[in-house]
């Protein structure tokens, strides 16, 4: 037990017994560990294992008296009375989450001293705010422009501005909650030497990931939550990537990808010279490419390399701003709109749940049938108890864990909402399936299951198209690879063909070199 | 968290909280307002105008609550029905009497009467109609912000009614029409249509018991169901009794039902209705979902419009003229309703029921505060402050519930 080891050493953080119930649910349960001072903490679990409710606890989201047990932190008890995290920053703890929360019309500086502006008598003393901003920026070798407008920043860069933010508070704990689900390969690591170098200058780091390698590359302990305890916490070194996954999961997981008879059949979709114009630019230049029925077409990318916009342009997102010629079945198509699309067989779970898949307040079983009411409605009412036996029957399949069909959305997990979202788009029986990465901020218990599922789609002959962030998921899933960058296909790789090299070498085949590469 | 194995347990008897609280509000200040009255403002008699007192608003809060729950406003909804209210009178009292006789001539003045009046409540209903599809067509397809739309369109409205009136009051308004607004059924047709409604309600109880056997989910014993469905048909029949004990039911508080009922259905068993709520809570994700967003919102425009439409006429007969104040900051008084009866501003919630209860409990105030002989200043006053007051209570128990 790696444990011991840190009991030896100063701790800047100690969680005794900390147990936090929701109506029906235990969250967090006899929770107790400690993180040594100077030290960068892995925290990894499956969806719905605790973190983030103990991440919001120790961030001040939930006070002092929404909770049992107790929580020292320099061995002063830490008790905060509102909900506000004015209470923990005050105490030196900041949380960046994995969507960056920041002001998009001001600048990077303006937000990172938003709040806290240094004044003279009431009025911003703008050089010093730039001149501080400039500081930070140079001493944590943020590489950020400070005057530029958040909105114009990439989401990585966004995250260092609000890593930058919290590290004007002087803050002594930065707990980062996912912050690289949204990043790409190139900003990771570039996030990585960060952390390095926050270490080295003193910051404890709590750090949560699904991306197991990164555990690895960075901290110096990991603590396994499950179902809301603790299953043990342990020194890096001692540990692998597999024994973390079976401390997950509770089980050996021998394999990441579950294996697959693909059988392409017959040529279901074809696009030929896709380009789409959209705010003046060529967000899409003459893309072409076929997908097979039972197929499954990866479409690997960067971040803005245009595959979210070759996706939605074939759902029918961009309407007329479209061209070049879609077939499906051999038949010439015009998609102008989702409903076009739908009418097509063809299905999108988009990339952002929460935005764009789900009503997040309503029930989870309206969220299942909005997309297919049709089935069980006729012009003047809904059937809600066949309604109800159907969405049973998906959510059944997909095994999403609920208290119930009737709780509202918003409170699953993220892992669970994602079934929501995919539930629904199955039961709309597309024959072309597009998947916007639909793993991202999965844990890796979920993210097998639901590999599992679009195995299972593209053996029953439907097309699948997915998008992934994760090389090593797009490899260990696709028939074919489609690599996209600045708007264009730039190759197109067989699997046995495919390595994670040659793929990251195509998508930064760039005329403009990438910001960190 | 256990996997999902429960389903079967199909909601009990909906237990809206919020919309309880607010009956108990209601229950209290009836209370209070009864006892400060000495007992008048709790007669059958002042309980049956309260209930006339409130149709008017309520059937705009009706509306209001679709369009609210879209993410949207209409803040034309009072000028609107002025303006429809001024074109019913004009057609009755001005243009009517001047051409129906000599396209009929055969006709008695009585029944010349009521053709005059099923004529201008198409028309009404048409125009009401109309100016709903207009704003919403610019709402939904135009991309101006609801708010702008709608608060041209209040002030393009009054303008109508201040031109067809040229400032005066317009009269006479045929008898059939001040019906619609002041008449009472006699007993027996009240009793029957109480007779109707519980033999529907107990209809409804056993069809969903069927129904719910039908699809293998679980069913309460029949006991329970059936006792559900007696208190429900004693508060209907309790209802008709207190009315029939002053005059009868008043037929503006029969249409209020019906559409209230119409209204309800609308939104919890059609598609049309998931779609409101839907495109209300994300927008997007309703669009994505193959919602036709733009038609939804125009829909509900061209609904609140149909039901300014039977607001005007009931308007007209009510007042018995067309005026220039009238339908006078009725847009607020709806909104009022709808937001104390739990419809959030933000989009995606709110009911029918509630918006009833809502516009029910602002009219009781004002009600109680009118009988009590306070002044209207004050009556302005206490019912800001309680409107505020109601929403901020909804917004802490909220909060409360999500920590």
């Amino acid at each position: 037990m790696g444990g011991n080891n840190i009991l030896k050493d100063e701790c800047i953080l100690r969680i005794e017994s900390v147990t936090k119930d929701f109506p029906g649910i235990r969250a967090l349960s006899n929770v107790s560990f400690k993180i040594k001072k100077g030290d960068i903490h892995g925290l990894c679990g499956e969806n719905g294992a605790g973190k983030s409710t103990l991440v919001k606890i120790l961030a001040g989201v939930y006070p002092h008296h929404t909770y049992e047990g107790k929580i020292y932190f320099n061995d002063k008890e830490l008790k905060f009375t509102s909900s506000s995290i004015e209470e923990a920053i005050k105490e030196g703890i900041a949380t960046v989450y994995q969507e960056p929360v920041l002001v998009p019309q001001m600048t990077v500086g303006e937000n990172i001293f938003l709040g806290r502006e240094p004044e003279d008598k009431g009025i911003i003393n703008w050089s010093k705010l730039f001149s501080d901003t400039k500081k930070i920026l140079k001493k944590y070798e943020l590489n950020i422009p400070f005057f530029a407008k958040v909105s114009t920043l990439s989401v990585g860069q966004q995250q260092m501005v609000e890593i930058a933010k919290a590290l004007v508070q002087e803050i002594k704990l930065l707990i980062l909650d996912e912050p690289t689900s949204a990043l790409n390969e190139a900003e990771v690591n570039y996030l990585m030497e960060i952390l390095k170098n926050l270490k080295d200058n003193g910051v404890t780091c709590i750090y949560i990931s699904h991306r197991l390698e990164e555990f690895f590359r960075i901290t110096d302990n990991i603590t396994v939550l499950r179902d809301g305890r603790v299953v043990d916490t342990v020194r890096t070194v001692d540990t692998s990537e597999e024994k973390v996954i079976a401390m997950m999961v509770g089980r050996e997981m021998k394999k990441r990808f579950p294996v697959r008879n693909s059988k392409p059949g017959e040529k279901i979709l074809e696009v030929k010279d896709l380009s789409v114009l959209a705010q003046r630019k060529m967000v899409i230049k003459n893309v072409s490419f076929d997908l097979r029925k039972g197929e499954i077409l990866g479409i690997a990318g960067l971040m803005g390399s245009g595959r979210t916009e070759l996706v939605t342009a074939i759902f029918g997102e961009y309407g007329k701003h479209v061209t070049g010629e879609i077939f499906l079945e051999g038949k010439p198509v015009k998609i102008n709109s989702a409903r076009d699309a739908m009418k097509y067989g063809i299905s999108l779970v988009p990339e952002d749940r929460k935005k764009m898949g789900l009503v997040l307040i309503q029930e989870v079983f309206k969220n299942i049938s909005l997309s297919n009411l049709r089935k069980f409605s006729n012009a003047l009412s809904i059937d809600k108890y066949k309604e109800l036996k159907e969405c049973k029957k998906y959510a059944d399949y997909l095994t999403i864990k609920t208290p119930s069909l009737f709780t509202i959305t918003e409170s699953l997990s993220g892992g669970n909402q994602q079934k929501v979202v995919i539930a629904k788009w199955l039961m709309s029986n597309p024959k072309i399936l597009i998947l916007d990465d639909p793993t991202r901020g999965i844990d890796v218990g979920t993210k097998y299951e639901i590999y599992n599922l679009i195995n299972r789609l593209a053996e029953n002959g439907v097309g699948i198209i997915m998008i992934s962030s994760e090389l090593e998921e797009i490899l260990g899933m696709s028939d074919r690879i489609t690599v996209m960058c600045e708007g264009e296909c730039t190759g197109i790789l067989d699997r046995k063909d495919a390595t994670q090299e040659r793929i990251m070498a195509l998508a930064s085949t760039t005329k403009r070199s990438h910001s960190y590469s | 968290m256990k996997p999902l194995n429960f389903i079967h347990k199909i909601k009990k008897i909906k237990i809206d909280i919020r919309a309880y609280t607010l009956i108990f509000a209601l229950l209290i200040i009836w209370l209070l307002f009864g006892s400060l009255t000495g007992g008048v403002f709790l007669s059958s008699r002042n309980f049956s105008n309260l209930l006339r007192q409130m149709t008017i608003v309520s059937f705009l809060s009706i509306g209001m609550t679709l369009v609210i729950i879209t993410g949207n406003i209409d803040l034309s909804v009072g000028s609107m029905i002025g303006f429809i209210s001024v074109i019913a009178a004009y057609l009755q009292a001005v243009m009517f009497p001047t051409f129906l006789p000599g396209l009929f001539p055969t006709l008695s003045v009585e029944l010349l009467g009521i053709l005059s009046t099923i004529i201008t409540i198409i028309i009404c209903l048409l125009l009401g109609l109309l100016i709903g599809i207009c704003q919403g067509y610019i709402v939904a397809y135009g991309g101006v912000p609801a708010f702008i739309v709608t608060l041209g369109g209040m002030l393009v409205l009054r303008g109508g009614v201040l031109g067809v009136t040229r400032g005066k009051t317009i009269v006479p308004i045929e008898d059939s029409l001040r019906l619609i607004a002041q008449g009472y059924l006699s007993k027996n047709p009240g009793i029957l249509i109480a007779v109707i409604a519980i033999i529907i309600i107990f209809l409804i109880t056993l069809q969903s018991r069927t129904k719910k056997k039908q699809y293998g989910l679980e069913i309460k014993p029949l006991p329970y169901d059936l006792v559900v469905a007696s208190v429900y048909s004693a508060l209907v029949l309790g209802f008709v009794l207190i009315m029939n004990s002053y005059k009868g039911l008043q037929i503006p508080v029969l249409i209020m039902t019906i559409i209230a009922i119409l209204f309800t259905y609308l939104t919890n068993n059609t598609r049309f209705g998931r779609y409101i709520y839907a495109v209300g809570g994300n927008r997007e994700a309703a669009r994505l979902s193959g919602i036709n967003v733009q038609s939804v919102v125009l829909k509900t425009y061209a609904l609140i419009g149909l039901l300014g439409g039977v607001a005007g006429i009931v308007l007209t007969g009510y007042v018995a003229a067309g005026t220039t104040s009238g339908g006078m900051n009725y847009e607020l008084s709806a909104i009022g309703g709808c937001v104390m009866g739990g419809t959030s501003l933000m989009g995606g919630i709110g009911t029918v029921f509630g918006a009833l209860m809502g516009t029910l409990l602002m009219t009781s105030l004002e009600n109680g505060m009118s009988v009590m002989n306070m002044s209207v200043f004050w009556q302005y006053i206490v019912k800001g402050l309680i409107l505020i007051l109601a929403v901020y209570v909804d917004v802490t128990s909220r909060k409360n519930k999500s920590l």
